[in-house]
């Protein structure tokens, strides 16, 4: 398809859903020299808070090295062009949370609820949309459902005010072809001021394909991370995604140099294991499992010395959703009782 | 003069329903009334079936009939937001008022940990906090009630089809109210509550994590005998609260793995949920029938 001219917005998560592959370590400094290389390199949006979003810190999630007010504080008067969102899960955070982050100078917030439960999404989009933000509904674990129901949680988000809505793969699960069908109906039958987005996750390496998939079918705001730096095997890499919309004719905006050096000079040296497909990242894709699970199934594996695949596959098979880390260990628990490991 | 005490439900929905059905094999409590707003409510009607006074008129249609029947508690199963005007008229006849909404204008009780407290007391109206509040307070309890506790934690996942509308336009209530009892009623210094909605089929049964840090090194065998001992008393009036795993110990953080199954009354037992909030509800109801009944408290005088 030609997608030549055509206009994307990218969204950098790696100082949000890297955070997960950094277990919510990374250090003020390097936030702040990330997104300011994201600046110069013409990212519009980044995005920063604890992996699991506003008030994500917690035993459950892991505690961050500082809390989201210090880094939103550190990094948002550093930027000159780009502007910084911030997620937020009801149940998780509240709008305490929203609040504040709107009062450090956050100018898109994105509230995530699992792709069935978009109704516990209305009084925080309800007030974002009330302050005047850039306001995003983001349907995740979006693979487990069928567009037409992805539709009726999308229209429900919009009719609370969000003003973009999001298609979000959180266990890299997709294809292609699936991609082009929900960001398809969504794109149709959602009123044209609505923006729609796609979220990817790297875990079948497909993560810069769909991306395409989805502006084929109409979406015009994709996330990624410089260097993948995300749950799981990473999200989009947004240096590679530049080169490939370079090649296309579409315009983000984004230098294709910078971004690989911010990618290769600042990213990479920060990552505590390789960002790629292993056999576990791989299983998330495979079984389709919230990929922020990865470590703490490795974590597992070494504690309990079940399999990490062993634990995703069974996740898998129970229909675990975004944020239910605490059956990891549980399970572990369970299965080792039961192999008579402990 | 019979021993049980007469009370009234407002709210004839799910859990006004199923507190009911509970009711009707207590040995302290008779139902007596069942109060709501719509005559035509699916929830009236099955009241009325179950041999239960009705009125359609709100709590203004029972307050006339509060001295001549003996009520003497009540359960609102309605709603925050008319709880403060509900629980005002009753307790003015001298109707001790059990708040299943979030409300929380009365002290947080959780029975196992401090429902004697109140009873002794005559607090006029107490107030349930969660359904997440009640299947984990007893443990960081279990827990503080060994040592300091530093932080308490609580993740509760619950089935998507246990969830109604209240609680999702008004999820930070949960969060909050959660965390607050947490550190009121659970010991915890500082409290942080996480709650998840997963919509599997068939519905997952309601499962809970409590994690909990303590000041010094955790005392292992005290712990772990503590847990047991207060699992037992919630079992005593939720059967179905199991522990799965735990206390598992790592460096200073105590965590314990529940799942709470409901009886199955008139809600599915996978929404132990809302069956722990009936229950709890029910027993601390209980335990003034049983106060008043022993003579150490004197309910509000009628002539």
């Amino acid at each position: 398809m030609d997608l030549k001219g055509k206009n994307v917005t990218l969204h950098d998560m790696s100082l949000r859903d890297g955070m997960h592959a950094k277990r919510h370590q990374i250090s003020l400094d390097e936030m702040v020299a990330v997104a300011t290389g994201l600046d110069e390199a013409g990212m519009p949006l980044i995005e920063v808070t604890h992996g699991d979003g506003l008030g994500g810190t917690s035993l459950n999630y892991g505690f961050p090295a500082h809390s989201d007010e210090e880094y939103l504080s550190a990094v948002i008067p550093k930027m000159k062009n780009a502007k910084v969102s911030a997620l937020l899960l009801p149940g998780i955070g509240t709008v305490d949370h929203l609040k504040m982050a709107k009062d450090l100078g956050v100018s898109t917030i994105r509230v995530a609820t699992h792709c069935t439960e978009a109704d516990v999404s209305e009084q925080h989009i309800g007030m974002a949309a009330k302050m005047n933000m850039d306001t995003v509904g983001f349907l995740m674990m979006a693979h487990m459902v069928s567009a037409e129901k992805i539709l009726e949680q999308a229209k429900l988000m919009v009719s609370y005010g969000a003003n973009c809505i999001y298609c979000t793969d959180s266990a890299g699960y997709m294809l292609p072809e699936e991609v082009k069908e929900k960001i398809g109906l969504l794109r149709s039958e959602l009123p044209a001021n609505v923006e729609i987005g796609f979220h990817g996750h790297h875990n079948l390496g497909m993560g810069v394909a769909n991306s395409v998939a989805a502006i084929e079918a109409g979406a015009s705001r994709i996330d990624g991370s410089v260097a993948g730096l995300g749950a799981g095997a990473g999200n989009t890499p947004l240096e590679v995604f530049v080169a490939v919309l370079n090649r296309m004719g579409v315009n983000s905006g984004v230098d294709l140099y910078q971004i690989m050096d911010v990618a290769e000079d600042i990213v990479v040296p920060m990552m505590d294991h390789p960002i790629r497909l292993d056999r576990d990242a791989l299983t998330l894709g495979y079984a389709g499992v919230y990929s922020s699970f990865l470590l703490f199934a490795k974590r597992a594996e070494a504690k309990y010395g079940i399999q990490a695949r062993d634990i995703l596959v069974e996740l898998g098979r129970r229909g675990t959703v975004g944020g239910q880390e605490d059956m990891i260990e549980d399970l572990a628990l369970t299965m080792a009782k039961e192999r008579g490991l402990i | 003069m019979s021993k049980k005490l007469r009370a009234a439900i407002i709210g004839p929905g799910n859990i006004g329903t199923d507190l009911l059905m509970k009711m009707q094999r207590s040995e302290w409590i008779e139902p007596v009334w069942m109060v709501g707003i719509d005559p035509t409510s699916e929830g009236l009607k099955r009241a009325e079936e179950m041999g239960i006074k009705t009125t359609a008129e709100g709590v203004d249609g029972l307050l006339a009939h509060v001295i001549e029947d003996d009520i003497r508690v009540a359960f609102d199963a309605t709603s925050a937001y008319v709880h403060a005007e509900n629980s005002r008229k009753l307790n003015e006849l001298g109707v001790i008022m059990v708040d299943l909404t979030p409300a929380a204008i009365g002290p947080y009780c959780v029975p196992p940990v401090n429902l004697q407290d109140h009873a002794k007391n005559l607090e006029m109206n107490v107030n349930m906090v969660t359904c997440g509040g009640q299947a984990t307070i007893p443990m960081v309890a279990a827990v503080s009630r060994v040592q300091p506790v530093e932080y308490g934690e609580i993740v509760a996942t619950v089935s998507s089809r246990s969830v109604g509308p209240g609680t999702r336009q008004n999820i930070d209530e949960f969060t909050r109210t959660t965390a607050g009892a947490v550190e009121k009623v659970g010991g915890a210094k500082k409290g942080k509550a996480i709650i998840i909605i997963n919509p599997a089929e068939p519905p997952l049964i309601m499962r809970d994590t409590i994690h909990c840090l303590t000041e010094s090194e955790p005392h292992q065998d005290a712990i772990t005998e503590s847990v047991h001992a207060m699992v037992a008393e919630v079992q005593k009036y939720v059967p179905g609260y199991r522990l799965v795993n735990g206390p598992v110990f790592d460096g200073n953080k105590v965590s314990v793995f529940m799942e709470v199954e409901g009886l199955g009354d008139f809600l599915p037992k996978y929404a132990g949920n809302l069956d722990i909030m009936t229950a709890a509800g029910l027993r601390t109801a209980e335990m003034f029938a049983e106060e008043a009944a022993n003579g150490v408290i004197t309910l509000p005088a009628r002539d």
